[in-house]
């Protein structure tokens, strides 16, 4: 059995980069330090679910084939479609990625990544705004105050409190006990019952809060007794610590951004944040889920100028988001194909979405079942990344690193499936 | 492929060839001696031949260039290319996309470009965005000046511990030079806080901006390496920082140059030097204070600066000058990005309008022309615009038509500037105008020799690198300083550019866009032994503070496609 030390973890955005993972006879069989996720996406590359195999829909039913039918068939839809959607990129790495934008020039189709249904309000508040961040080292070195709004990083990002907050860090050397922990959350979830202070904001209503404490902040008094279902108090004393802190660090997730305001309400936490650098130090990370969301916006962002929903039918890129983003193209039936690349919207698009998907070729680069490949009419399964093939991420800090290869595999990287199916495509568009 | 360029009018300081008519030879990416007779003649009568243009000052790629890009979808709306072929598509006016950016270089016939500010934990992302940016040869500069590791070196006076840590560094994230950015203030810019002059202690580090100066000028030539320290000056910005900024010149005074590769003789190069020039106290009795730099440069012969002109343009201003992004935030109110990054920097990022209606963005203007006119030996001022603080890179075409037209400075200063600039400056005073060979000079000759990379770039002699740049203009029958339009348009859009030895542009257009240049790095280590000693202590603290894994921090060969280390024994 070997070892292999100092593996970051193909998961969640925390991009935990000590694991050791066991290898043996070419399987991963153990891994030490991932969380129970983590250890069960690294166990997972020889689940039982795994694509082995290309498969194109043939009367109803999936049929394998070999890879150069499986990239002829993807290449001659998409040359095809006046409007093909590439969709995905939020776990894979980023030369895939790349390539994906170039694909997507080639065909004068639409790219956009998972985003649309996640953070994308994030980079539209980011726009409007700014966007006052810091990495998480200095969190962990100098933060005495750490505000969770609208996310639960006890379970979706389960080793990113213990890594970044609860560690001893240089100017906080007892660690938790430094810290002053806010949750701002509807529910009593298990990340606020390690809160000093809960604020248990009515569902919704976000916003207000953040108007209120704004208010505070600039010196104004609260005239009713609870601003969101909190007491004025309460609200009072919050910011009476925000304004004490050295260095603050609000984090947020889908809880804010996917609920009512949606943009607005990050508008109001990014004004938040800058307005309190008059009193201290004060950052914000967004809480971002898969491990390499971040990295397509940041890829994207250095090929076109733009994070996401890039539209490329007039020949240069184009930026339109309520237009141009990926459920605006299925819902509105726009979108005569669509290939999705390391995501399932599958599972996490809206039905209307779905629908348009059922009618359209969709081909999925995939390595396992999903929600998405039952929709698919091509499913090509890659190497995994941070497993069977190398490659870069990008941490919701946008600290980059490298992910490992582990063991060896037959399968192609979706960098290279991309680079077939973008060299196929040109031959067909050249042929039209 | 061999190539002649014939009659054309050669400038190229470097061999003291001004203007003349001489015939320059390409053969297998390098200019030589002599090519046969098959080789393709280009005909460059009536034109003005000279080396590639090297900026070795420009934000082209990382994480606070793409944070621009991200922040301001309104700088891309209506600046755009479009796929013409391989050539690939992008956008933006102030912070253009990577494959733009390499393309608009080159139809400026610039082949050399130098990423100033690479924080070593980001790195990768600075190569991963290099491996998109086409055509140029490149290299970016490791952001030192608030680094943990080198302060506490530099508190204890351990330089040889000092020099170890920064060369094994510069070598594992594939930099190039020492870069320094407003010492002190970032780090305490990490408590919402600056430093004030050279000479105010960093909060907990205990030690002062000259101090790290001082302590990495003397690191720089104990390694040895290529270029001087690259410094961005304490009091970025603000009224009367023209002491700060003498100040801090000064402490490089008696440092040696002693490279190991290239033949810099200067030990400090000062960047930027238009916004660290200014005089008063606050922005209401603000003013010029470049006659006192200039006059110091003058009388110096360590120093080399390069200017920062300002464009009078609407741009994206980015640095590692944390706090002072922050305040330009609240004087303007525009939206502002920060990124504060554990042990070693920060860096914001703020849009910002250089009105010429606006007295403060007129005497900006006229100080950085008054930096180059008042400079006497043009080796010691380096063209840039601080791409894109001042302005973006693509006006260099409009700097130098200024530097070369007094008319055209004085068109500009009667008609469209504001009266400060006849007020508080002494910009109309100056008619000295640039020669075409001077021209040379600031945009190649000497940025290559400070850059220390003169063997082959900046010059056309036998050995250089085939990099070159042909306008249509014709020095034997055009006058610059009236024609300041035409020399404008010539090198906006280059008749041909050179990339090592193939022709990359032709009319202006990029003809060649799967073109690809090196990655200059330095590989160098300072003494094997203590380097061990160094790198085990780095992993302990790494352990400890850094976010990541010691592992993910180095830059693996993967990010390099041409790579050009250079080595130093
Ligand atoms: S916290 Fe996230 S990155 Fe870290 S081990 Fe768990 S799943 Fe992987
Ligand atoms: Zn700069």
């Amino acid at each position: 059995m070997e070892l292999v030390k100092d593996v970051p973890c193909p998961f969640c955005g925390t991009l935990c980069d000590d694991i050791i993972v066991k290898v043996e006879d070419n399987e991963i069989i153990g891994t030490i330090n991932a969380c129970r996720i983590g250890h069960s996406k690294f166990m997972d590359h020889k689940s039982a679910t795994r694509y082995t195999k290309p498969l194109i829909r043939k009367n109803g039913s999936l049929v394998e084939v070999d890879m150069d039918e499986a990239i002829d068939k993807t290449a001659e839809i998409l040359a095809n479609s006046k409007r093909p959607l590439l969709f995905g990129w939020s776990s894979t790495e980023c030369e895939a990625m790349g390539i994906g934008v170039n694909l997507a020039e080639e065909l004068k189709g639409v790219i956009d990544n998972t985003a649309t249904v996640c953070h994308g309000p994030s980079l539209l508040a980011v726009q409007d705004t700014g966007y006052p961040v810091s990495t998480l080292g200095e969190v962990k070195n100098r933060a005495d105050v750490v505000i969770y709004w609208g996310c639960n990083p006890f379970h979706a990002h389960p080793r990113h409190i213990g890594r970044h907050v609860f560690s001893r860090g240089f100017f906080r050397n007892r660690g938790r006990s430094d810290r002053t922990v806010i949750v701002v959350d509807p529910r009593k979830s298990d990340t606020a019952k390690l809160a000093d202070i809960h604020l248990q904001v009515d569902s919704g209503r976000d916003y207000e809060l953040l108007d209120a404490l704004r208010s505070v902040m600039n010196g104004h008094e609260i005239p009713y007794e609870t601003v969101a279902g909190i007491p004025r108090d309460t609200i009072y004393q919050a910011v009476d610590i925000l304004g004490k802190a050295q260095f603050g660090i609000l984090f947020f997730g889908m809880g804010i951004t996917m609920t009512a305001g949606k943009n607005r309400n990050i508008d109001a936490g990014i004004c938040t944040i800058q307005e309190l650098n008059q009193f201290a130090k004060y950052t914000l990370i967004p809480m971002r889920g898969h491990y390499n969301v971040n990295g397509f916006n940041q890829v994207c962002t250095w090929q076109t100028g733009y994070p996401f929903c890039v539209d490329f039918a007039t020949g240069y890129p184009r930026y339109n988001p309520g237009e141009s983003g990926s459920n605006d193209l299925l819902q509105n039936k726009e979108a005569d194909s669509m290939m999705v690349v390391g995501s399932d919207p599958g599972a996490h698009f809206p039905q209307k979405a779905l629908e348009r998907m059922a009618e359209i070729p969709v081909i999925a680069i995939e390595p396992h079942r999903t929600p998405t490949t039952e929709l698919a009419d091509i499913i090509i399964p890659p190497a995994f990344v941070g497993v069977e093939t190398e490659g870069t991420a990008y941490r919701m800090d946008s600290i980059p690193i490298r992910m490992k290869k582990l063991v060896e595999t037959d399968l192609l990287s979706d960098k290279e499936i991309m680079e077939k199916i973008l060299e196929r495509t040109k031959e067909f568009i050249a042929s039209k | 492929m061999e190539y002649i360029i014939k009659n054309g009018n050669v400038f190229d300081p470097a061999n003291n060839i001004n203007g003349e008519k001489i015939d320059i030879c390409i053969s297998n990416g390098k200019i030589v001696e002599a090519v046969k007779d098959s080789a393709k003649v280009i005909d460059a009568s009536n034109k003005i031949v000279m080396p590639g243009g090297v900026d070795l000052h420009t934000h082209i790629a990382g994480g606070k260039v793409n944070l621009g890009r991200l922040l301001r979808p309104e700088d891309s709306k209506d600046f755009y290319e479009s796929k013409v072929g391989n050539k690939r598509s992008g956008s933006g006016f102030s912070v253009p996309s990577t494959f733009m950016t390499g393309y608009q270089y080159a139809r400026m016939g610039y082949t050399t470009a130098m990423e100033a500010a690479m924080p070593p934990i980001m790195a990768k992302h600075t190569h991963e965005e290099f491996l998109d940016t086409p055509l140029l040869d490149k290299g970016a500069y490791d952001l030192l000046g608030n680094n943990w590791f080198v302060m506490e070196y530099l508190k204890e006076g351990n330089l040889d511990e000092c020099a170890a840590f920064v060369a094994w560094l510069i070598r594992v994230t594939k930099g190039y030079a020492i870069k320094i950015v407003n010492p002190g203030g970032t780090e305490a810019w990490g408590w919402g806080g600056n430093v004030q002059g050279i000479n105010d202690p960093v909060p907990y580090f205990d030690i002062t901006g000259a101090e790290i100066i001082k302590g990495l000028g003397k690191v720089n030539e104990m390694i040895g390496l290529p270029h001087s320290i690259h410094l961005h000056c304490n009091d970025l910005g603000q009224p009367g920082n023209y002491e700060t900024t003498l100040k801090s010149f000064d402490l490089l005074k008696n440092i040696e140059a002693n490279p190991k590769y290239g033949e810099r003789d200067t030990s400090l190069h000062a960047t930027h030097v238009q916004f660290h020039s200014y005089g008063g106290t606050s922005w209401r009795d603000f003013e010029s204070e470049a006659p006192a730099i200039a006059d110091y440069v003058n009388k110096n012969d360590h120093i080399v600066i390069d200017v920062g002109q300002v464009t009078l343009d609407e741009t994206t201003t980015m640095t590692a000058d944390g706090p002072m992004e922050y305040d330009l935030h609240k004087l303007t109110g525009f939206k502002w990005a920060n990124v504060d990054i554990e042990l070693e920097t920060g860096s914001g990022v703020v849009p910002f309008i250089y009105s010429p209606k606006s007295p403060v963005s007129g005497v900006q203007w006229a100080i950085g022309m008054e930096l180059f006119l008042l400079t006497n030996d043009v080796n010691k001022v380096v063209l840039t615009t601080d791409h894109p603080n001042a302005g973006p890179f693509i006006r260099y075409p409009t700097v130098i038509a200024w530097l070369l037209s007094n008319k055209y400075r004085t068109d500009l200063i009667e008609n469209s500037l504001h009266p400060w600039v006849q007020k508080k400056t002494s910009v109309a005073t100056i008619d000295r105008e640039y020669s075409l060979y001077e021209i040379a000079q600031t945009t190649r000759s000497a940025a290559a020799k400070v850059l220390g990379l003169s063997e082959t770039k900046g010059h056309l002699g036998v050995g250089a690198d085939a990099d070159i740049a042909i306008y249509s203009f014709d020095p034997e029958t055009q006058d610059p300083s009236t024609e300041y339009h035409a020399i404008e348009e010539a090198f906006a859009r280059a008749k041909y550019v050179f990339k090592d030895g193939e022709i990359i542009v032709k009319d202006g257009e990029v003809v060649k866009p799967e073109g690809y240049g090196r990655t200059f790095w330095i590989d160098s280590q300072y003494d094997s032994e203590l380097e061990n000693k160094v790198v085990e202590d780095v992993k302990i603290k790494f352990k400890k503070y850094y976010s990541i894994n010691f592992d993910s921090y180095r830059v693996h060969d993967e990010y390099i496609r041409k790579s050009s280390p250079i080595k130093l024994s």
